[in-house]
């Protein structure tokens, strides 16, 4: 419970924040889909903090359906984390691996672990120290867009990066 | 809880359950033919029970004929259309008078609560004019839904050609809230929907109970450490424990047939694969290596086999390997991915999730992957158990959207699809064996 207090408090926070682009996606068609927070737009925040992380990096990549193969976007996301990461190296970094709803809650669980391994490996093939970094599986138990359609679960196969 | 067992109640002489006397054990030929595309339920009457509490043997009553309506094999009739509104069980029925009624199957019952609830009832064949079952129980003060629920096992044992399974019970996963902070927490009830309890607080979420044999043991996904990880959980203890420590993460636990050891995923960077270990504790045995995703193992009935799922031929399939470990062999080759293997108690069958075509469908196969067939499909559905009998599953279905997930059941043969009555959303039920 020490640790997950302060994960659930942050996924929160992220949830909430997100819930923005949700509602948007939901309600028409986006003009391209979000690679990550930083669409938000504006209001960065300042230079190491959270905030910037969240807008500025972008804290989550996304990955398409039954698949943990990272796409350009997601190492483009990663690469920037990579190199944010590694100029602020007090924070610590728990990934958070996620499915979407369209299969099993076993299989998705460990679908979660795999995504959130493949992320794992990339920050630290592009130097961040694996000591630092910490995972865990949600499979689909926290979707962040909620609908019946791939507009929502495309938004939910996603591995978000949690820095604290 | 009562001492008394019910399989002593169904078989003792003396103090638990007594064959009544009465007219000898004719092989009545009033069976229910349980396959056929022109089945149809079988008609029973079912008065009142007598008691010197008339609501109470009116309730009993209703119980049993709740069952036996609920598993689709029977039509119990309107009692207040019946010749007599109250069973006498120390009588022969006039045979007349109910074939005149046009009823073939009749049950007289009497109940009365004391110290304990002593419950006799007597099944009539009409046609026949002769007993085909006659039992008395007797059981502690506090248990008369399941005096009600043994009665109506006898009964479908008697005339449904199997076990019965309504003295069962069902633990679940209550959902509560909004789908994107949804609270999950482990619940147990009867197999109707009556008696729910709540076994954990929500505090952590709580996945995939499944029941020991004996009933009073649970394994299930446990995320207070973070990752989720197996725990086991004592019913009448309230006492809970992490099962083992090996990898990052332990999931997808199910016991063997005899209770001894529990099988479940284990997953290290990424790799999921299924180990063993005694429910006591001891080091895990690995019994599958590789990158691939092994998991939802299911042991046979005789514990000599498992049933797993697993992505290592690229999509979801289900494999069956020596519970030993080793010689994995692909069952599942129709379209789509198949996921959550279940083995039947009776060893015949193997339930399964299977994702085809944006659909998700509920489905039995032989163990050999032959006679495959569909029982159920929908938007999302997932999750099948067993009824103690190997005629009913249960599973869980999912509308999505911000609505949350209902349990439901169906029979082997595709009828009979109910939703089972909970207080909340519900999700990943396991079913118990008959209890003791």
């Amino acid at each position: 419970m020490v640790i997950t207090a302060p994960i659930n408090t942050a996924l929160r926070a992220v949830a909430m924040l997100f819930f923005v682009v949700v509602v948007a996606a939901c309600s028409r068609t986006p003009d391209a889909m979000p690679t990550g927070v930083g669409n938000l737009g504006p209001g960065g925040g300042a230079p190491g903090s959270q905030q910037e992380f969240l807008v500025s990096v972008g804290d989550r990549v996304f990955f398409t359906t039954d698949s943990s193969s990272l796409t350009t976007e997601a190492t483009a996301t990663l690469d920037k984390q990579a190199a944010w990461l590694n100029q602020y190296q007090n924070y610590r970094i728990m990934i958070e691996g996620h499915a979407d709803e369209r299969g099993t809650r076993e299989y998705n669980i460990a679908l979660g672990a795999r995504r959130a391994s493949v992320v794992v490996n990339y920050l630290v093939s592009k130097g961040v120290n694996g000591q630092r970094i910490t995972s865990q599986s949600f499979g689909k138990e926290r979707p962040v867009a909620i609908c019946n359609d791939i507009s929502c679960w495309s938004q939910n196969r996603r591995a978000v990066t949690v820095v604290q | 809880m009562t001492l008394i067992t019910r399989r002593n109640a169904l078989k003792m002489g003396l103090a638990g359950g007594a064959l009544l006397a009465g007219s000898s054990l004719a092989m009545a030929q009033l069976r229910i033919v349980v396959e056929g595309a022109n089945f149809q339920p079988l008609p029973i009457a079912i008065p009142d029970f007598a008691s010197s509490d008339p609501a109470f043997g009116k309730e009993i009553a209703e119980i049993v004929r709740n069952d036996l309506r609920r598993s689709g094999l029977f039509l119990p009739l309107d009692p207040a259309s019946l010749p007599v509104q109250v069973g006498d069980v120390n009588a022969t029925p006039d045979f007349n008078t109910w074939r005149t009624a046009n009823v073939d199957a009749l049950v007289m019952g009497g109940v009365e609560r004391g110290g304990q609830i002593s419950s006799s009832v007597r099944v009539w064949d009409t046609q026949q004019a002769s007993q085909v079952v006659g039992s008395s129980y007797n059981t502690d003060p506090n248990s008369s839904r399941r005096v009600a629920h043994i009665i109506a096992d006898a009964i479908y044992a008697a005339l449904a050609g199997s076990t019965g399974y309504f003295d069962t019970r069902v633990i679940y996963v209550a959902e509560s809230g909004p789908k994107a902070n949804r609270v999950r927490r482990l619940a147990i009830m009867d197999q109707d929907g009556a008696n729910v309890q709540y076994l954990t607080d929500g505090q952590s979420m709580a996945l995939t109970p499944r029941f020991s044999p004996n009933g009073d043991l649970v394994t299930y996904m446990n995320f207070a450490d973070g990752n989720p990880q197996v725990y086991l959980l004592q019913l009448s203890s309230g006492k809970q424990q992490r099962l083992a420590n090996v990898g990052a993460m332990t999931f997808a636990p199910r016991f063997s047939p005899d209770g001894g050891t529990v099988a479940f995923s284990v997953e290290q960077s990424g790799a999921t694969n299924i180990y063993v270990t005694g429910v006591g504790g001891g080091q895990p045995t690995q019994l599958t290596s590789g990158a691939a995703i092994d998991t939802g193992p299911s042991y046979s009935p005789d514990g000599s086999r498992i049933a797993f799922e697993s992505d290592r031929g690229g999509s979801p399939q289900i494999y069956i390997m020596s519970s030993g470990g080793g010689n994995a062999q692909r069952i599942s080759f129709g379209q789509g991915s198949y996921s959550t293997p279940v083995w039947s108690p009776k060893g015949d069958l193997i339930a399964f999730t299977r994702q085809s075509g944006g659909q998700f469908n509920i489905g039995i196969m032989a163990p050999d992957g032959s006679g495959e067939r569909m029982l159920y499909t929908s938007f999302h559905a997932e999750g099948p158990t067993w009824a103690p009998n190997g005629r009913v599953i249960m599973f869980f279905q999912d509308p999505g959207g911000n609505d949350g997930p209902k349990l439901m059941s169906v029979d082997i043969w595709g009828r009979n699809l109910l939703t089972i009555p909970t207080e909340s959303y519900a999700s990943d039920p396991s079913w118990s064996g008959l209890r003791a």
